[in-house]
């Protein structure tokens, strides 16, 4: 929406996917659009189930079908549109030129294979190499995440690394291929908090490296400040606010973010009671007219309820609400 | 692995020693006796037969002068087919279920393992209703009834094979696929139910993220765990398949060990059936062993104690 097309990487528009499930249609990602340009960093923050995940899913059509179905929208990426892309194509895409990490490396890796051959696996999809060639870079990707000893423990099976080797390994894995995209899905929150740092610290690094786009999926603000240089905040299945990293941490303006903020310990003083947003996220599958936050927010007024959309409120800087977008609150 | 294999070796012998013992007894408790026909032998001639037996021994001589030849590997006379021994016998018959049973586990895993995976691929549409629906068919009919349909039909009506004996190669054909179909069907609902597990796994996500196909994820990824629970089905079922069907032995009329198996029972032929029991009990024990091997292998995180 602000960078210019000639340097996207990626255009995300109106990106809609529901599940259908016995319950109803659950609206996981209701409208969705954002873009994204080369080398950059993307935060994606919300709440379990705010649809952050699905939203990346979708891109790389990893959502299962059925339940799920993408029902509108386009991704764009170097021209071509991820969600219709035919099957053949979308594989040469994935794992070459848009590689993802997982929540939790302790299911991600398959138990019943070594470590070498899930490893060099892009390569061999991708690139046609020669196994010894490709078993040698593989080597020297784990030596590059951080993997000791890694010509014998490229031999290992996943249950012998720990949880933090193993998002080692992923990481490893999907960078093998030199990608264009990293999409990182909440890849930290599995793990201990010193490993966490150690793997934030690994893929900023890797990322100044190889000069690749990230997008980082995370429920932690603080995550999102130390990497991101840019943030969408997302709550039941939309975008409610996105800007830089400085400006959303600065100057928050829509009342969800700066909730959130409230609920990080540490920016609070000490001894205070740790604050928490009231209420519990809507249910996706009843449908959602207006603002979705309306119940939980401390703003809210009657007219809140009317439909609302993202909008340019300062230069760069969107959100979705309408008080804000009217002027009548400062937060 | 080799100290593994040996550990469970010796330990077969304990439970080869009880299925002896108790078997033993439980043909001697029975009533009935082996020369009992339904034309009266004399007395003189039933008390010479069980003298020339040892028959006429007390019991715990006679079950210390079979636990001797057992030893030794020797099952003794039969009592049913005279100047014959029971590991002629079992010699003569073992080889011909072992190639009717080699044949109709190739059918079997062949069949149930590719209805299972394409099953598993689509869940709850055509193509996983059709061949669980004809599994579930397999499992209900039982050999007795696909036996002589598929003779009849085939044999009879169409001609393609003989209806029975087992003098050709083509008379395999038509027992083996009746003795096939039958475990292809459960195969097929065990491979499917470990598919579907495996396929909703967290790393078959990353495999096509990977950008990896459809087939690479399923034969690469996902085979090797979701073919754990054929393999250990397998063990007992592969040792009743090469140890000869009764049924469909007489039904296409094979000289097969599955055969003596009843027919001892029925003769009250003592040593046929200690014979035949302990080899059976010995198959089940060998085979469960190499499943557990290949269920090691399988399993990296499986490791031999």
């Amino acid at each position: 929406m602000n960078a210019s097309p000639s340097s996207a990487l990626l255009s995300v528009s109106n990106l809609r996917t529901s599940f259908y499930t016995r319950n109803g249609v659950v609206r996981a990602v209701n409208g969705v659009s954002f873009s994204l340009g080369k080398g950059e960093t993307l935060g994606i923050v919300g709440e379990s189930g705010s649809g952050k995940s699905v939203t990346c899913y979708s891109l790389m059509r990893l959502i299962p079908q059925p339940p799920g179905k993408i029902e509108s929208g386009s991704a764009l990426f170097d021209g071509i549109d991820l969600l219709t892309a035919p099957e053949e194509l979308l594989r040469r895409i994935r794992g070459k030129r848009i590689s993802m990490i997982f929540q939790d490396p302790m299911t991600s890796l398959n138990p019943y294979l070594r470590i070498e051959d899930q490893l060099i696996e892009p390569l061999l999809i991708h690139e046609r190499m020669p196994r010894a060639e490709a078993v040698k870079r593989g080597i020297r990707a784990l030596e590059e995440v951080g993997v000791p000893d890694a010509a014998r423990r490229i031999r290992g099976y996943p249950h012998e690394f720990s949880g933090g080797m193993r998002q080692r390994v992923m990481i490893a894995m999907a960078l093998i291929t030199r990608p264009e995209l990293l999409i990182a899905d909440e890849p930290t929150t599995a793990l201990d908090v010193t490993v966490q740092a150690q793997i934030l610290e690994l893929v900023k690094r890797l990322q100044q490296e190889l000069g690749m786009a990230v997008i980082w999926i995370t429920h932690d603000l603080g995550v999102v400040a130390g990497f991101c240089q840019r943030v969408l905040v997302m709550y039941a299945g939309r975008i409610v606010e996105s800007a830089s990293t400085e400006r959303l941490f600065a100057r928050p303006k829509h009342p969800y973010t700066r909730a959130l903020q409230s609920s990080i310990p540490a920016l609070q003083s000490k001894g205070a009671e740790l604050y928490t947003i009231p209420g519990l996220p809507p249910d996706l599958s009843k449908p959602l007219p207006g603002c979705p936050f309306v119940p939980r927010c401390a703003f809210a007024e009657e007219h809140c309820k009317q439909p609302v959309e993202l909008m340019e409120v300062e230069p760069s800087h969107h959100s979705a609400c309408l008080r804000v977008q009217r002027g009548e609150i400062q937060l | 692995m080799l100290r593994f294999i040996l550990r469970r070796l010796l330990q077969t012998i304990p439970v080869l020693f009880v299925v002896a013992t108790v078997t033993f007894f439980m043909l001697r408790v029975a009533p009935g006796g082996p020369f009992d026909e339904e034309k009266r032998i004399p007395e003189e001639i039933v008390r010479k037969l069980e003298a020339h037996y040892g028959l006429d021994k007390p019991l715990w001589q006679q079950y210390l002068i079979q636990m001797k030849n057992l030893l030794r590997g020797d099952f003794g006379p039969s009592f049913k087919y005279p100047k014959r021994t029971v590991n002629e016998l079992i010699a003569d018959a073992f080889p011909v279920s072992l190639e009717l049973g080699c044949y109709a586990l190739l059918v079997a895993l062949t069949l149930g393992i590719v209805a299972g995976v394409i099953a598993s691929l689509r869940p709850n549409t055509a193509s996983d209703y059709v061949p669980m629906a004809l599994a579930m068919i397999g499992i209900c009919f039982p050999t007795f009834v696909t036996g002589p349909l598929l003779s009849n039909y085939f044999g009879l009506q169409l001609g393609w094979f003989n209806p029975g004996g087992w003098f050709f190669p083509e008379d395999r054909v038509l027992p083996a696929l009746t003795l096939g179909f039958y475990y292809a069907a459960y195969i097929s609902r065990l491979t499917r139910g470990g598919m579907l597990e495996v396929l909703n796994q967290d790393y078959i996500r990353t495999a096509r993220a990977k950008g990896a196909s459809e087939s690479r994820v399923v034969v690469r990824h996902a085979l090797k765990g979701g073919l754990l629970p054929v393999v250990s089905f397998m063990g007992p079922a592969a040792a009743g398949l090469l140890t000869g069907s009764f049924v469909v032995e007489t039904i296409f009329n094979i000289p097969g060990l599955g055969r003596f198996f009843v027919m001892s029972a029925f003769n009250r032929d003592y040593t046929m059936v200690l014979g035949t029991v302990l080899f059976y009990a010995t198959l089940i024990v060998l085979l469960n062993l190499v499943v557990d091997v290949i269920l090691v292998w399988l399993n990296p995180k499986l490791k031999f104690e």
